[in-house]
């Protein structure tokens, strides 16, 4: 599965479900924004490793709210303890999505520790998150973003030919909170 | 008055209702006073950065955020400051145990104790640092009104005199 066809499916699976998307740094965003763009994504442009995180505060604000996160492994392993702050909360309405290509994909596709057998989705478990799956096919992942908990899913490295998002920083936060806060009451 | 006490009151005043923190012994009795507080939602995380990361959201969602930890902590969090809450726009309160300077008797403290001001001064992050008790409730409830207003964090420091302050 290419993660482009992997962030296609989450997108619109996000649509179906009315939950706020929280995409990662670099090309996961931007093949997010060329596919499928609505108000209801944050696409952040920095603080690489954060995307798990910022999701998390944002599912604990806002319990009656779906929150999906779209991260990749090198992020996941630049912030290994958001796997055990997601066991100690485990909000009902949280859903991380590891888009696992092994390598460091917006930078040149330099291997990450995933290409030789580490296992984020066994480290999960040994963080205490409860609910972890790992797919690898669109009919497995397409299941797992109907849950909640942690979906770790094999793709293929390899970057959609799509361009630099061409909204502004401001433009991405107003338009977001704008729904995040129009959504049902915390 | 107290200090944890004034802080926590500032806290209030500001009507901070959610709080993520690494401890420092200098924090222990606010994070008792946070933690048992069921109007704000205390999250502890495993490092500031990702503290940075959840009172990010939690702002995004409705919250009024502060991350409560020790100097050391800033330096775990300069990018996120900088490439999430700057970047966006996003307010924080950062509650700041300020060690290393006058009075630390842990000689690993001073270096990042020393260059914390400097290095909030160069993100263009304002600081504040409340001389006693008496005057931290108000320092605390005005840095985040002004983070409020200028869509970016603000910090208060709160050094070893603060602490011992009455």
């Amino acid at each position: 599965m290419k993660r482009f066809e992997a962030i296609a499916l989450a997108a619109e699976v996000a649509e179906e479900r009315h939950a706020l998307l929280i995409s990662n740094i670099g090309f996961p965003s931007r093949e997010l924004y060329a596919q499928k763009d609505r108000p209801q994504n944050f696409y952040m442009l920095g603080s690489m490793g954060l995307a798990s995180s910022i999701g998390l505060g944002l599912a604990l604000a806002k319990p009656r709210q779906n929150v999906m996160v779209l991260d990749g492994d090198g992020s996941v392993l630049m912030n290994l303890g958001t796997l055990a702050t997601l066991a100690a909360y485990n909000p009902e309405n949280y859903l991380l999505v590891i888009l696992d290509n092994c390598c460091y994909g917006s930078t040149g596709s330099e291997p990450t520790c995933t290409s030789l057998g580490t296992d984020l989705a066994g480290m999960a478990r040994a963080a205490g998150v409860r609910i972890v799956s790992v797919v690898s096919d669109a009919v497995g992942l397409h299941n797992a973003l109907l849950g909640r908990g942690l979906v770790l899913a094999k793709v293929e490295p390899g970057n959609a030919d799509v361009p630099i998002i061409d909204l502004t920083p401001h433009e991405i936060i107003e338009r977001f909170m704008k729904c995040a806060l129009e959504a049902e009451p915390s | 008055m107290n200090p944890s006490l004034a802080v926590y009151q500032g806290m209030k005043q500001a009507g901070i209702d959610f709080a993520a923190s690494v401890p420092c012994i200098n924090l222990q009795q606010l994070l008792h006073l946070v933690a048992l507080d069921p109007e704000i939602k205390h999250v502890p995380v495993t490092r500031e950065e990702e503290g940075v990361g959840l009172c990010a959201g939690a702002w995004m969602g409705g919250k009024r955020p502060a991350l409560l930890m020790q100097n050391s902590g800033l330096g775990n969090s300069i990018n996120a400051l900088a490439s999430l809450d700057l970047l966006y726009g996003i307010p924080l309160l950062l509650i700041i145990s300020h060690r290393g300077i006058k009075g630390e008797p842990i000689v690993g403290q001073v270096p990042m104790g020393r260059m914390t001001p400097g290095l909030l001064d160069a993100m263009q992050i304002r600081h504040f640092s409340p001389a006693s008790a008496g005057a931290a409730c108000e320092t605390v409830a005005c840095a985040w009104r002004l983070a409020k207003s200028e869509h970016k964090p603000a910090a208060v420091l709160l050094d070893l005199e603060f602490w011992r302050s009455i």
